[in-house]
């Protein structure tokens, strides 16, 4: 029986000693060269020290890809209150759909996202629609026991379609391109594109729930179901599009996950802990809450794997941990008026 | 005026006699069965009982934990660890396992309760997770890829390998056994009319006067006492251990929470039928491997919607049968006097 | 004599094994204002909560514009013209008042009402508009509801305790907008404890007494003696 989990390095992270590099190593910069008269000490200690501005930026990088992870699972449950446990699963299904669409229509990864958003936007509607909003109401046993039955099914009908093979989806040079931030400070472009978007992501969320129609339509349906029906809102239809909207937020990961490194059937459960995890340190009921999660957790399963690589994972969970001894509402949690 | 509370149905007397019969058949198991016979009667003891703590658990005390493999995992590597590294004898360790767990969850209860609902269930799937890793880390333990019992251990069990497999099963069969019997006590005790309080309305239950936090932490940690030694002697037998087999998501969550789910959450026949029901899938049906899961998958869904009360609550529902007595009933003036 | 705009007939109405309605037939015509008076628990909250399809009614039940909606999901009968303000107000507590008025108008209903004319009606609601609607006293939350369903223009509005909770001067001034409201042609069905406040404000009267029709007439025509016999049974 496979491991559900994968073991302690997550994929997001393996690039990081790529860019962080050998401490000891001559950087391009040198290489140009001679080195600037400083003494050996304080060349040291600047180098170390970049080296841990390296770990942070890199933890930030990919914590903006746990925000993003995360922003679909909490709209989710402010809306209809439902957990999704089978959302790291679907992140995973809308990876492979993308490598399947690039690979059969010969198109880049952007250009696939036109066609993986709408299509993971409709399974959202559909999903909602005829299976879970039958499970919603009191009772949290259906909608978490439904979700998990639907996480073994997605997680063992990619087993079956695509076997466990690691498999990965080509995105052309701007996978290797580095930008330079200053001495011994190297970014990567496509970590750094990917931030970009999932704080696009969010501030397009925040937009839509407070600022159109369909979001009161959303926080109403959330308040009050019964008198959001008076208001002339089905919710069957509000949930379904809420849905759609968090699916359509899940393509996007599940394209990055696609080009950032190699994924396979088993990874949803990862990732539906990382996303949840942010959502619990960033608080509940707040979107950029949920990016300083991600950001958060990020940064120390950055730390933790600079310390020792098999500490990575055991570093964000530890976070996790402090933050529900210490402050369970989370950093940032929305105060209801 | 004294009212008396009586316990049971009529059927409780058939449920009785069949469990006694039901337990001498099995217990003579070794007389009629092979080496495979027993091995897999084990095997559906420990799902019984899991699934049975589990419906515990999540049925009657409301925490629904996705993250009890924790506690399986945690009696396996106690177990392991007492043995190899502090030679003591693994069938002290079941219960010392079981001692070890329920320390542990008392820190983790405390932490994993500030959640609710849903974030609950992800809450202890990342305790586990946690454990997972740490165990991972424990070269002494054989770290990612774990280890084996030492032979001499083995051995010291009992002298031959018949006697060994005839031991083990009669161990797990009693632990089996002892589970039910300790979860049958639990819920006939005023603990239990409090919990079925709790999983009916709980603002009311603790309106009237139950201490809700101290009966699910109490739910909790002797959960965490049983399942831990059930997860010792599960990987006794296996003789091996590894992280990956001992917090595996599948093997000690997902098949449990199926198995009760069509069995019938929250009564006590309900995870039984649904071991049966399991392990007659798996016989049939486990060659299709990837298949066989997505059809779990799938029928726990189709019960969770059509028949959320499993196949023991389609049963109740049409026969009112009740192999176990917990029912209360006020007994009528006349019934008293009888 | 105006035209009927919703006319029920022989509403019965249970919650699980419990009736509260037995066989209530009354008639609102186009612009009309109808009170519905009784004792709590007497069914006038079951009665609206029937009409506006949050309870479940026989199709033929309720006849609205001449099309039986008795059943329809309350999203469905909102659509159709009839809009009700709640018992205990129902505001939304996420949403700022103004966001609440504009959920009211989700619908898109062409008509008379709109963000402007309401903050007209109440001013007060104009001034705290972007104050979340929790922050609101509770005459001024009553004003927000009765805003909200006006939002959605309709034919037909229903008020269900409006006066519950607020002090009289409070609930004359609530009263004093209806006028307005029937001014633009709405029909009001106005359930009340609160008897002379109903019987100023409407033109037919209603009184129900423990899931029956126990009088109907005129309000001009009522005694008072005749009321209390039918509201308290005696």
């Amino acid at each position: 029986m496979r491991s559900v989990v994968e073991g302690a390095r997550s994929w997001e992270f393996c690039n990081l000693r790529k860019t962080i590099g050998n401490i000891d190593a001559p950087s391009t910069a040198q290489a140009r060269g001679p080195p600037p008269p400083l003494s050996w000490g304080r060349k040291y200690a600047s180098k170390r020290l970049m080296e841990w501005i390296n770990v942070i930026l890199q933890g930030v990088l990919v914590g903006g890809l746990y925000a993003m992870f995360a922003a679909g699972l909490s709209l989710i449950f402010g809306v209809m209150r439902l957990v999704n446990i089978a959302h790291g699963d679907l992140i995973v299904l809308a990876a492979y759909v993308a490598l399947v669409v690039a690979q059969t229509l010969g198109i880049g990864p952007l250009t696939a996202l036109i066609i993986v958003v709408p299509v993971m936007a409709a399974i959202g509607y559909a999903l909602q629609w005829f299976v879970l909003n039958r499970t919603l109401g009191d009772d949290l046993l259906p909608p978490l026991l439904v979700t998990f039955g639907l996480s073994v099914i997605i997680q063992n009908g990619l087993l079956t379609l695509f076997t466990a093979d690691s498999v990965k989806l080509q995105a052309g040079p701007i996978e290797v391109a580095t930008i330079r931030l200053a001495e011994g400070l190297y970014v990567g472009v496509l970590p750094l594109v990917q931030f970009a978007v999932a704080v696009a992501v969010i501030a397009g969320l925040q937009l839509v729930f407070y600022r159109t129609a369909l979001g009161r339509a959303f926080r109403a349906a959330a308040d009050e179901p019964a008198m959001a029906q008076l208001m002339g809102l089905d919710n069957r239809h509000v949930f379904a599009l809420a849905m759609a909207l968090s699916l359509a937020v899940v393509a996007i990961a599940g394209v990055f996950l696609a080009v950032r490194a190699n994924f396979d059937p088993s990874q949803g459960p990862a990732r539906l802990i990382f996303g949840f995890e942010a959502v619990i340190i960033g608080g509940l009921g707040s979107l950029w809450g949920t990016l300083a999660g991600g950001l958060i957790l990020g940064v120390a399963q950055a730390v933790g794997a600079h310390l020792n690589p098999g500490w990575q994972i055991l570093a964000g969970h530890i976070a996790f941990l402090i933050v529900l001894a210490a402050r369970p509402q989370g950093l940032f949690p929305k105060v209801r008026p | 005026m004294t009212v008396r509370v009586a316990f049971g149905t009529r059927t409780h007397w058939v449920g009785a006699a069949l469990g006694a019969i039901a337990f001498v058949a099995l217990a003579a198991a070794p007389l009629w069965g092979g080496r495979d016979d027993l091995q897999l009667l084990s095997e559906i003891y420990a799902y019984v009982a899991l699934a049975s703590l589990w419906n515990l658990l999540a049925g009657y005390a409301g925490l629904v934990s996705v993250g009890q493999q924790a506690y399986v995992g945690l009696g396996a590597y106690t177990l392991f660890a007492l043995a190899i590294l502090f030679g003591i004898s693994p069938l002290w360790s079941i219960p010392l396992a079981g001692v070890v767990a329920a320390g542990l969850s008392v820190p983790v209860a405390l932490l994993v309760f500030r959640l609710r609902g849903h974030y609950f269930a992800i809450g202890t799937w990342i305790v586990a997770e946690v454990f997972r890793l740490t165990a991972s880390q424990i070269s002494a333990l054989g770290g990612g890829s774990g280890t084996s019992l030492p032979v001499a251990m083995v051995i010291a069990i009992a002298p031959t390998r018949q006697l060994r497999d005839f031991t083990m099963y009669w161990i797990a069969l009693a632990l089996a056994a002892a589970v039910l019997a300790l979860i049958v006590w639990l819920l006939r005790s005023r603990y239990g009319l409090a919990l079925k309080a709790i999983r009916d309305a709980e603002l009311a239950a603790s309106c009237s006067g139950v201490d809700v936090y101290r009966i699910k932490f109490l739910v909790y940690v002797i959960t965490a006492l049983a399942t831990a030694m059930l997860g010792a002697l599960i990987f006794l037998q296996k003789l091996r251990i590894s992280p990956d087999a001992a917090f595996s998501v599948n093997d000690w969550t997902a098949f449990v929470i199926f198995i009760t789910v069509i069995g019938g959450i929250g009564r006590i026949e309900g995870p039984i039928v649904g071991t049966l029901v399991f392990f007659a899938l798996r016989q049939t049906l486990a060659d299709l491997g990837t298949i066989y899961l997505m059809m779990l998958g799938l029928v726990a869904i189709v019960i969770m919607l059509a028949a959320p009360k499993g196949i023991w609550g389609l049963i109740v529902a049409r026969f009112g049968w009740q192999l176990f007595p917990l029912e209360r009933t006020v007994l009528s003036e006349k019934a008293q006097k009888r | 004599m105006p035209e009927v705009l919703l006319a029920v007939r022989d509403l019965v109405a249970f919650y699980g094994d419990f009736q509260a309605l037995f066989g209530v037939s009354i008639e609102v015509g186009r612009g009309e204002a109808v009170a519905v008076i009784g004792a709590n628990g007497a069914g006038k909250s079951t009665l609206l909560k029937s009409i506006a399809g949050l309870l479940h009614a026989r199709s033929d039940a309720i006849v609205f514009a001449g099309e039986p909606i008795g059943g329809m999901p309350a999203f469905a009968v909102a659509a159709r013209g009839i809009a009700l303000v709640p018992e205990g107000r129902g505001l939304f507590p996420s949403l700022t008042v103004e966001e609440n008025l504009l959920v009211g108008g989700q619908l898109g209903r062409p008509g008379a009402w709109n963000l402007r004319r309401i903050y007209e009606l109440f001013p007060a609601l104009g001034q705290r508009r972007k104050l979340p609607s929790t922050a609101l006293s509770g005459g001024q939350q009553q004003m927000a509801a009765l805003g909200r369903a006006l939002m959605a223009n309709p034919q037909l509005l229903l008020c269900d305790e409006i006066s519950l909770g607020l002090a009289p001067i409070v609930v004359r001034e609530i009263y004093a907008r209806l006028p307005a409201v029937r001014a633009e042609g709405t029909a009001i069905v106005v359930v009340e404890q609160d008897v002379v406040q109903a019987l100023a404000a409407a033109q037919h009267v209603y009184c129900l007494q423990e899931g029956r029709v126990a009088l109907s007439g005129a309000a001009k025509d009522l005694t008072r003696e005749a009321i209390a016999a039918a509201y308290f049974g005696v």
